[in-house]
């Protein structure tokens, strides 16, 4: 079977593909016109945001003291090369980024950055986001900031992205590291509580990530990605969407279980599980296209994902900076 | 010939006998690219400046 949708346009990957040869040699010795805030695009402020939040998380609820300014250091570090992998992603995803209704727009199939610039700048972000995290944090946490950069662009852009259609589900690893990093910030070192962390947000992207992508199928199949609705089919993306939601409802509540959290948590994370796996279900049993209970399923794992990590904020975190900047 | 007229390679922000000359729009935007690397390094600076406070002589002390 191939791994991609029948008619799907596939081009060479990469931004330097995005214009035949003549033009983006020309293009090369043009001025650039790009204005900072098609760079601040780059960095996928919206994803950021989701990075910075869990970080916060993870670096709350870790135990023993960090300075304020050091965890400020810190998320600030971890934004940044949160960011700069999103710069190295549009870069080499442009061609594909160009196709599709979503991504349009962004700055590199525009027309605003050009390729090597929005290289350039993911590189120099990412080199300086781990050397600073390192040189004033920790180095444990450099070095999970720097594997997760590198997992994101490489593993998961240049290579996971375009040949398998599980590349959300190896990939969705990218996105889960951040509050383990937070976590390594305040104590060096990464014990069971951060890999519970790391495992709701990769359990929680599959389901996620499919439930767009079945409405969003035509995109995904004019860009050539090999998602799993255009690779395997509908039913059987909603039977996986089923599936990964009942392994992530009771991970969601496992803090709770092992107690690292208070009943505050386990009540919220058992209701909202809950309703994630009846928001599956929905998925599993409407019948084809499922579009709007994808969109509903959707639209909630971004609520339920907020809501776990609020609580444990506010749970076990708040309190301890509150501490912590006391002192 | 009109002297106002400008050739068509600087019209474009291409190159001239006297090299590349900027459109307007192309000054702007280098002028704002300009400044926000000057802040980003100003930033990083002070950054290292507070940090190194804040950790004192611990500043040396770097374990992995």
């Amino acid at each position: 079977m191939s791994l991609i949708s029948e008619g799907a346009n596939v081009g060479r990957p990469g931004g330097a593909n995005l214009v035949d040869q003549g033009r983006y040699e020309a293009a090369l010795d043009e001025p650039s016109i790009a204005e900072v805030g098609d760079y601040i695009a780059l960095l996928k402020p919206r994803v950021m945001s989701l990075v910075v939040f869990t970080a916060l998380v993870g670096l709350a609820v870790a135990p023993g003291s960090v300075h304020p300014i050091t965890a400020f250091t810190a998320l600030l570090c971890i934004a940044v090369g949160a960011g700069a992998s999103g710069a190295l992603n549009m870069w080499y995803d442009a061609d594909i980024d160009k196709v599709m209704t979503r991504t349009a727009r962004r700055p590199v199939p525009a027309g605003k950055v050009k390729p090597g610039e929005a290289l350039a700048f993911g590189l120099t972000l990412s080199g300086f986001s781990v050397v600073t995290l390192g040189l004033l944090v920790n180095w444990i946490s450099a070095a999970l900031l720097a594997f997760t950069i590198f997992f994101y662009a490489v593993i998961y852009t240049m290579w996971l992205k375009r040949s398998t259609p599980q590349n959300i589900v190896i990939g969705g690893a990218a996105g889960a590291f951040p509050p383990m990093i937070g976590w390594a910030a305040v104590t060096g070192s990464v014990s069971l509580e951060p890999i519970l962390l790391f495992a709701i947000i990769f359990f929680w992207t599959p389901p996620h990530f499919w439930a767009l992508a079945i409405y969003k199928k035509g995109d995904y199949g004019r860009a050539g990605v090999p998602m799993l609705p255009n690779v395997a089919g509908d039913a059987h993306t909603r039977l996986q969407i089923l599936l990964y939601t009942l392994l992530l409802a009771p991970l969601g509540v496992s803090p709770w279980m092992l107690g690292f959290t208070s009943a505050l948590y386990g009540a919220v994370s058992v209701v909202t599980g809950a309703i994630m796996v009846l928001l599956a279900v929905q998925v599993y049993r409407e019948v084809s296209p499922a579009d709007r209970a994808c969109r509903h399923l959707f639209a909630f794992s971004i609520l339920y994902l907020f809501l776990l990590y609020a609580v444990l904020l506010a749970d076990r975190g708040w309190g301890g900076l509150i501490a912590r900047v006391a002192a | 010939m009109d002297d106002n007229k400008k050739p068509e390679s600087q019209e474009r922000g291409g190159q001239s006998n006297g090299g590349i000359v900027l459109t307007e729009a192309q000054q702007r935007a280098r002028r704002s690219r300009s400044v926000a690397i000057a802040v980003s390094l100003i930033v990083l600076v002070v950054l290292f400046y507070i940090m190194t406070l804040v950790k004192g002589p611990a500043v040396l002390v770097r374990p992995l």
